[in-house]
């Protein structure tokens, strides 16, 4: 395999972090508005939350990608792959996200928002200065965890036709007939990407297992 | 025991709190039937009960952390109920102190006691540092204003926890079971802090078990049963003449040495 077409991994790599980053960061953005509705104490923003959940948690990523790239071609709506995928791994990841964040705000002491309620803090506050920090320290290691699988994840989005790290790969080993070493090289770049992660997961985890003791 | 609180004659002011045939139900649970209490400025209570009884029930209506579903509760003359405005008005009057402390556990002490008044009355930073370093040196912590709640005891913590709520300048403070999350050797820091509040003529609903405390400080003690006021009167009385079988036994119970 010639510098080329190693460069030419490194450019799908570069995809593949980028659709992870959008995914995640406006997934985080979904999320929280999910969570937020999640545990509102309003029924039907509830309802709609847990429809919303239910949906992405109860159906394949790949035909939820699907979806958003031919159902919208089909009603008129001509997306390129790259906003096609994008949109689809935010709501996947919304949905996801959403569901671990409201188990962390479940999970933060009740006490501590009767108390801010008492000291007249309004709902803002509250969540913002009281609630979240709590529940997102109790959710960074489920949150690194999906953040891992988001990042494998979007291996699929090669599916449409969208040319991240897994499609180059495959295009490259179909050029230079090398499938074991190219996909070994891009194992190694997805385990070099995911595995410091994972670690830091575990890691955050027992700190936390030790501090709750 | 000797009164270290002089007794005001409160009998002239203006009622602080009324709760009016309040009723309150959990699904079809009544936790409070027909409560009536009239709370004068100045006016220390003390509320005790067997567990059950509605006591937090009662003090947690009056700042909505719960809701009620009968009869009336004003608090310095605002009509509680489910207008924003009201509950605002209400919580600006009314501080609040729990059992388990309910510090926030990933802030310091010192920003513990600036977050509301920044955030509810809008004071400045520094203002709300003053305030905070004021009230913290006066619950004879201030040298721990730096530190995180985890790294305090229990004693300590509550006494953050009342500073916190006197940040808020409330005109009445509500105790529930302040001192019984706390090992022997810790309650006595916090009962004190509590008679130097009454002594500087705050209006104070305790919910506790300590009657020596009652004894102190209380002008009236209330006695709870299944959800009911079932007997009110001033400490010597309630506890030299119980009126109520009821009463007795429980006084029986709570005094009896162990
Ligand atoms: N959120 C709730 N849902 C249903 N029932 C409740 C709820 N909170 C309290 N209760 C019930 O209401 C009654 C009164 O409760 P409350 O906590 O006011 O009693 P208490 O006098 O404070 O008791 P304790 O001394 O144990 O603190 C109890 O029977 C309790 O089981
Ligand atoms: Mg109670």
């Amino acid at each position: 395999m010639g510098l080329g077409e190693f460069l030419f991994l490194l450019t799908g790599l570069k995809w593949t972090v980028a659709l992870s980053a959008i995914g995640f960061v406006c997934g985080a953005i979904g999320g929280l508005a999910i969570a937020l509705m999640r545990t509102s104490g309003m029924r039907p923003l509830e309802r709609l939350a847990a429809g919303y959940i239910a949906l992405f948690q109860g159906t394949p990523l790949l035909m939820q990608l699907f979806v958003v790239y031919y159902g919208l071609a089909l009603v008129g709506l001509r997306l390129s792959a790259w906003v096609a995928v994008s949109i689809g791994f935010t709501l996947h990841a919304s949905a996801y996200l959403g569901e671990i964040w409201r188990g962390s705000i479940e999970a933060v002491p009740r006490g501590q928002s009767e108390a801010a309620s008492a000291l007249n803090l309004k709902y803002v506050s509250r969540m913002k200065d009281v609630v979240l920090p709590q529940a997102i320290r109790i959710s960074l290691p489920a949150t690194i965890g999906f953040l891992v699988q988001l990042i494998k994840g979007t291996s699929l989005a090669s599916i449409v036709g969208f040319t991240e790290l897994a499609r180059a790969g495959n295009i490259v080993s179909n050029q230079i007939f090398q499938p074991l070493l190219v996909f070994g090289i891009v194992g190694i770049l997805y385990f070099l990407m995911c595995w410091p992660l994972s670690l830091y997961g575990s890691h955050l985890e027992r700190r936390f297992a030790v501090a709750s003791r | 025991m000797t009164r270290h609180v002089p007794i005001r004659d409160t009998a002239t002011a203006d009622p602080m709190i009324v709760m009016a045939d309040v009723e309150k139900w959990y699904g079809g649970f009544k936790a409070l039937s027909a409560i009536n209490l009239s709370v004068r400025r100045g006016e220390r209570i003390v509320l005790c009960g067997p567990s059950g009884s509605g006591k937090s029930t009662l003090i947690r209506c009056i700042n909505r952390l719960e809701v009620y579903q009968k009869g009336e509760i004003r608090v310095g003359g605002t009509r509680l109920d489910d207008d924003g405005h009201s509950i605002d008005a209400v919580r600006r009057e009314v501080g609040m102190v729990f059992q388990h402390f309910n510090l926030f556990p990933h802030m310091t002490v010192l920003q513990n006691c600036m977050l509301a008044p920044m955030r509810a009355l809008k004071l400045s930073r520094r203002e709300a540092e003053e305030t905070a370093q004021r009230l913290l040196d006066r619950v004879r912590i201030l040298e721990q204003a730096d530190k995180y709640p985890a790294q305090l005891s229990g004693g300590q913590q509550q006494r953050v926890a009342i500073a916190r709520a006197l940040c808020m300048r409330p005109s009445v403070m509500l105790f529930d079971e302040p001192t019984s999350a706390l090992d022997p050797e810790m309650v006595k820091e916090v009962l004190d802090t509590m008679i130097g509040l009454a002594e500087e003529g705050m209006t104070m609903i305790c919910v506790t078990h300590e009657m020596g405390f009652a004894r102190q400080v209380a002008d009236r003690v209330i006695f709870m049963a299944d959800g009911s006021i079932v007997e009110e009167a001033p400490p010597d009385t309630f506890f030299t003449q119980p009126r109520h079988e009821r009463t007795r036994k429980f006084l029986g119970e709570i005094l009896r040495p162990h």
